[in-house]
């Protein structure tokens, strides 16, 4: 697994390409917890975005749930491809992006794949 | 199955309408429709035979048990029916001058009447078009209280975990934000939580009593004050008025303003999916900004529309609202009088009291020490211990010819089943149910991969709605095109 | 009063000793005595079935039926075949509940994706949903849907219905959504007037075809520069003149939306009635309220759920873009059998001879004296007439006669008439209307 990925409590991977640019998606386990998904909303390029906020939703049948910014900045980049194909997020969702921001300035708590693992096993 | 648009032949059609008597006048070039318009090619018998086999397909308060919680669907009187549809009530013109329509004026007037007898309140609208729509209309009355006040800092209205969904949609729609308040372990509005949430920006507090639990907030008294202290309003959502005609009212609970609805409480039908009636009532507070027209009664009896009344928030809808269905529920309210309607309350709580008795030893009843009108079940260790979930159970019952009660709400309980049996079930219907239910329960025990099959005689097996989100087909496509 | 609640007091007494409680009385427990009504509701005593229906139909013999009506405004007196009110009269569809259990439902569920398809092909749009409460209310919620960040102002048609036009104040007034009605000109939208109103700023503008004045606008201009805008365009329609008219879809629109009621549906003073949006493929997501997909179950089988949900209140709650949960569906399947019996030919000679009717009635009441047109642009079903006299006086002739006369307009209209006639006026009937207004008016 690439050292420049960490991850969130709320269950983003956050992949750094450079020091202040970042992709955004969510883990393996958020897609097994959410099931079939069907659909997402994602917001705009240009948008500004803030540690915390809920940036995206993705629906499956029954439920939406919303994804968090682990960073803030500005979007740059917004994934298309997802839009058309949602089951991408659960067949391979760490190459399933939802966004790419760049200039961020702040970031959340941000743990490495150990600590993430670690969490999650608690958790469940 | 086939569609309308799978039968048929060109050239085949019904012969309605005559030919003209009087000069035939077209469209110019301008404005004639180019695009093609395909429409069904069917003769009558094949029509007929057509929805025959949808009926077939359809399941009928009239077809079996159907104790679906939050929904009472109580038996449709054909009283009811009869009477909507007589020319004197379905062939009037809603803009037909007031002195020839005042018999509707009438209907309108004396259910708005009695509705406010039942309900505590002092004044009633009749415009919404169903709950969602009342509780859109009473939220604005409480926003334009506010506003007329000059007090516009009231941005939020507080809604408990356990509400229905369109409590906070509503509240939304309405230009509010919506603050969750929590409810206890017990199934009770956590009313320290509502203390600290109630203040300054609180514009109101949104409930139903007893709540979607099944359970009546014995604090009511002690909840609406917080938010009156505070300076907000109290709704009532009527969504679970069945448990308590002629009983308790929420305009004696501190409620200030309530919606109905009539295709609930009022035995009116659920027709698929509507049409519905969502009637807000109010205390005189909140008189002033009810939806215009307002029906009136002048000095020498007769009725008349009151327009322009100052305040008002407006229409929410054409006309004045689903007056048909109105019909239906003045007939049902008539026809059970001041006792029916506490009979109905009594019958249905213990209805649901005897249901739930009976099935507390099979089935993990949340709140098993008393319910009112209705009751939930959870099945989440049921899912833990076998992978049998409420959609499974749920499933199962289709096969005995039963309609699965409401599921997985409220949000707040987990593989939640709620059960409303409703007071027009008879003794032996509710113990056949309680057998199947605990037929079923064993099942699930005993074979629970058998479970994930059901159900295996309806129409179809379990459809795949994943597929139907991620490629929506919504309509039939014409090949010829 | 008896028969809806079918256990006698013996069988409570059983049930209440079956789960050790005494009296009813012991199941209220939990009501607080303060909160208690503990007196008889004030309403009068229950009655029985016969009863009741005398008194129900004592009320209802205090309004007037009239013989003939050439009034519209919203509310059309079209004929209403008998197999359409034979099949939505079926028990299974009247007491059936929403479709959310779809192996039980397919009828209910394939039913409204027949709906569905027809308001599309009506339309010219690509998607269509299960319907909402009324034309007003499907305005409102399609103005909701163009909504966005930087474009909140929506632009309304002086000459959309006046009850459209409130409802949409309404609903706006809670969303931040500026309403800006543009003005009328010669009966028709002001095309210069929007022009100036257009901005980057403009959500989308929504005309009514034909108008509330019976007027047909020139749709397709409007829609060129509404678009040129980058607003969306809503257009609100007649369903019966779409057998002849050009549709939403052949204007440019983004969005059609209207009032179901003239299929097949009876005047019902108001209601319930019939809203139905379409869209194009572009803004599906955006449609609120229920729509059924097509999908299969595990065999194959063709099979039709309520699908896209995850738009709706019951799982979006406060952030879903629209709060309604039911639809008109018994409405949206009365629909759906009439235009199953009328068929394409159907609707068209519905359209035509609605037309035809009401040209003939403009011929003749323009060959009175006093009886002029006040508008002069080409029209449908509907127009306005000028009127010899006192407009309350004349229409009160005619009502003691059994005729409905048109709608008397007011405000700046005061004085005016706005008729209407449909395929069920006959050439007789006409005759005997104008007949009589020579006798009357002139």
């Amino acid at each position: 697994m690439n050292e420049n990925i960490f991850f969130t409590k709320t269950h983003e991977w956050v992949q750094f390409l450079d020091d202040t640019t970042v992709r955004i998606g969510l883990t393996d386990y958020a897609q097994s917890e959410l099931g079939d998904l069907v659909f997402v909303n994602l917001p705009e390029e240009g948008d500004e975005v803030y540690v915390g906020d809920a940036f995206a939703d993705v629906e499956s049948v029954k439920a939406v749930s919303e994804v968090y910014c682990p960073v803030t900045g500005t979007i740059s980049k917004i994934n298309e491809e997802l839009l058309d194909h949602p089951e991408l997020i659960n067949s391979d969702p760490m190459e399933a992006w939802f966004i790419e921001v760049e200039d961020v300035s702040e970031k959340g708590e941000l743990l490495t794949e150990d600590e993430y693992n670690d969490f999650i096993s608690q958790e469940g | 199955m086939k569609l309308i648009f799978e039968k048929g032949k060109e050239g085949r059609g019904c012969s309605l309408l005559p030919p003209s008597d009087v000069p035939v006048i077209r469209l110019g070039e301008k404005h004639q429709r180019k695009q093609e318009l395909h429409l069904p090619q069917v003769s009558e018998t094949e029509l007929s035979r057509h929805y025959t086999e949808l009926m077939k397909r359809t399941f009928g308060v009239n077809d079996g048990f159907y104790p679906l919680g939050s929904c009472t669907m109580k038996y449709n009187p054909k009283i009811n029916e009869d009477i909507s549809k007589i020319p004197e009530f379905a062939d009037i013109h809603p803009l037909q001058p007031e002195h020839t329509v005042q018999g509707c004026l009438e209907v309108m007037a004396l259910a708005e009447k009695y509705l406010s007898e039942i309900t505590g309140m002092d004044l009633f609208t009749l415009q919404p078009a169903a709950g969602a729509h009342g509780e859109y209309t009473g939220l604005q009355l409480i926003r334009a209280y506010h506003l007329s006040r000059g007090d516009g800092k009231r941005d939020k209205i507080l809604v408990p975990d356990s509400a229905h969904g369109t409590n906070p949609a509503s509240a939304a729609m309405a230009g509010f934000k919506v603050i969750n308040v929590p409810s206890t372990e017990d199934g009770y509005v956590d009313i320290e939580a509502l203390r600290n949430a109630a203040g300054e920006d609180t514009a109101g507090f949104m409930l139903t009593n007893p709540n979607t639990l099944g359970l009546f907030e014995e604090h009511i008294l002690e909840i609406t004050d917080i938010i009156h202290q505070a300076g907000g309003l109290n709704y009532y959502d009527g969504a679970n008025l069945n448990a308590i005609l002629g009983i308790a009212r929420p305009g004696d609970m501190g409620f200030d303003v309530v919606h109905l609805n009539l295709h609930k409480t009022f035995s009116t039908p659920h027709g698929g999916g509507g049409p519905g009636s969502g009637p807000v009532g109010c205390k005189a507070i909140l008189a002033d900004y009810l939806p215009s027209p307002t029906v009136k009664q002048d000095s020498d009896g007769s009725f008349y529309l009151e327009y322009d009344h100052e305040g008002s928030i407006g229409r929410v809808k054409a006309f004045y609202g689903n007056f048909l269905v109105v019909v239906r529920a003045l007939t049902y309210i008539l026809t059970l009088g001041k006792e029916g309607l506490k009979q109905v309350s009594e019958s249905a709580v213990l209805n649901a009291n005897y249901m739930m008795h009976h099935l507390k030893d099979t089935y993990p009843v949340v709140y098993p020490d008393k319910c009112m009108h209705e009751f939930v079940i959870s099945l989440e260790n049921l899912k833990k211990e076998k992978g049998i979930t409420a959609l499974d159970v749920a499933k199962a019952m289709l096969d005995y010819g039963i309609h699965p009660p409401t599921m997985y709400f409220p949000l707040i309980i987990h593989e939640a089943l709620m059960v409303e049996p409703t007071e027009t079930e008879t003794k032996e219907t509710l113990d056949e149910v309680i057998a199947i239910y605990k037929e079923i329960y064993q099942e699930a025990l005993e074979h629970p991969e058998r479970m994930h099959g059901y159900p295996r005689k309806a129409a179809i097996g379990r459809p795949d709605e994943v597929g139907a989100a991620r490629n929506p087909i919504l309509r039939y496509k014409y090949n010829n095109d | 009063m008896g028969s809806y609640v079918p256990n006698t007091l013996q069988e409570q007494q059983e049930m209440l000793q079956s789960i050790g409680k005494k009296q009813i009385g012991d199941l209220f427990s939990s009501i607080p005595e303060k909160v208690r009504l503990n007196r008889e509701l004030d309403l009068p005593s229950g009655l029985s079935e016969m009863e009741v229906s005398n008194r129900m139909r004592q009320i209802a013999e205090k309004n007037r039926v009239f013989k003939s009506v050439f009034r519209g405004a919203g509310a059309y007196r079209h004929y209403i075949p008998s197999i359409v009110k034979q099949i939505t009269s079926k028990e299974e569809f009247v007491t059936a509940y929403t479709p959310y259990q779809a192996e039980i439902s397919q009828g209910v569920l394939q039913s409204i994706f027949e709906f569905q398809t027809m308001i599309c092909e009506l339309t010219g749009m690509d998607v269509a949903n299960a319907s909402v409460y009324d034309g007003a209310t499907a305005a409102a919620e399609a103005i909701i849907m163009c909504a966005e960040k930087k474009r909140k102002k929506a632009i309304i048609s002086e000459t959309v219905h006046p009850h459209t036009i409130e409802v949409i104040k309404t609903y706006c007034s809670g969303l931040d959504i500026e309403v800006v009605v543009a003005p009328g000109s010669q009966g028709k939208t002001g095309r210069s007037q929007l022009e100036k109103l257009l901005d980057d700023t403009t959500a989308c503008v929504i005309i009514q075809q034909p108008n509330f004045y019976g007027q047909l606008e020139d749709c397709e201009e409007i829609g060129a520069l509404t678009s040129q805008n980058g607003a969306k365009y809503i257009i609100s329609c007649n369903p019966i003149s779409l057998g002849i008219l050009k549709t939403p879809a052949e204007y440019g629109a983004d969005i059609a939306v209207g009032e179901g009621q003239p299929l097949g549906i009876p005047l019902s003073f108001g209601g319930p009635y019939l809203g139905f949006m379409a869209s194009k493929e572009k803004m599906m997501r955006k449609l609120p309220g229920r729509i059924v997909g097509e999908t299969k179950d595990a065999n194959g089988n063709r099979a039709f759920v309520l699908t896209l949900q995850a738009r709706e209140q019951h799982i979006r709650r406060e952030k879903a873009s629209s709060n309604i949960c039911s639809n008109q569906a018994l409405c949206a399947m009365t629909a759906a059998v009439y235009l199953d019996a009328m068929g394409r030919e159907g609707l068209i000679q519905a359209a035509t001879l609605s037309m035809s009717k009401a040209h003939y009635l403009a011929e003749q009441l323009c060959k009175m004296d006093g009886f002029r047109m006040v508008y002069e642009g080409e029209y449908f079903n509907e127009f306005v007439t000028t009127c010899p006299g006192d407009v309350d006086e004349i229409l009160s002739e005619l009502e003691k006669r059994g005729i409905l006369g048109g709608y008397p307009l007011t405000g700046k209209h005061k004085g005016q008439i706005l008729w209407c006639a449909t395929e069920v006026n006959t050439k007789e009937e006409i005759d005997t209307l104008v007949a009589i207004l020579k006798e009357v008016a002139v």
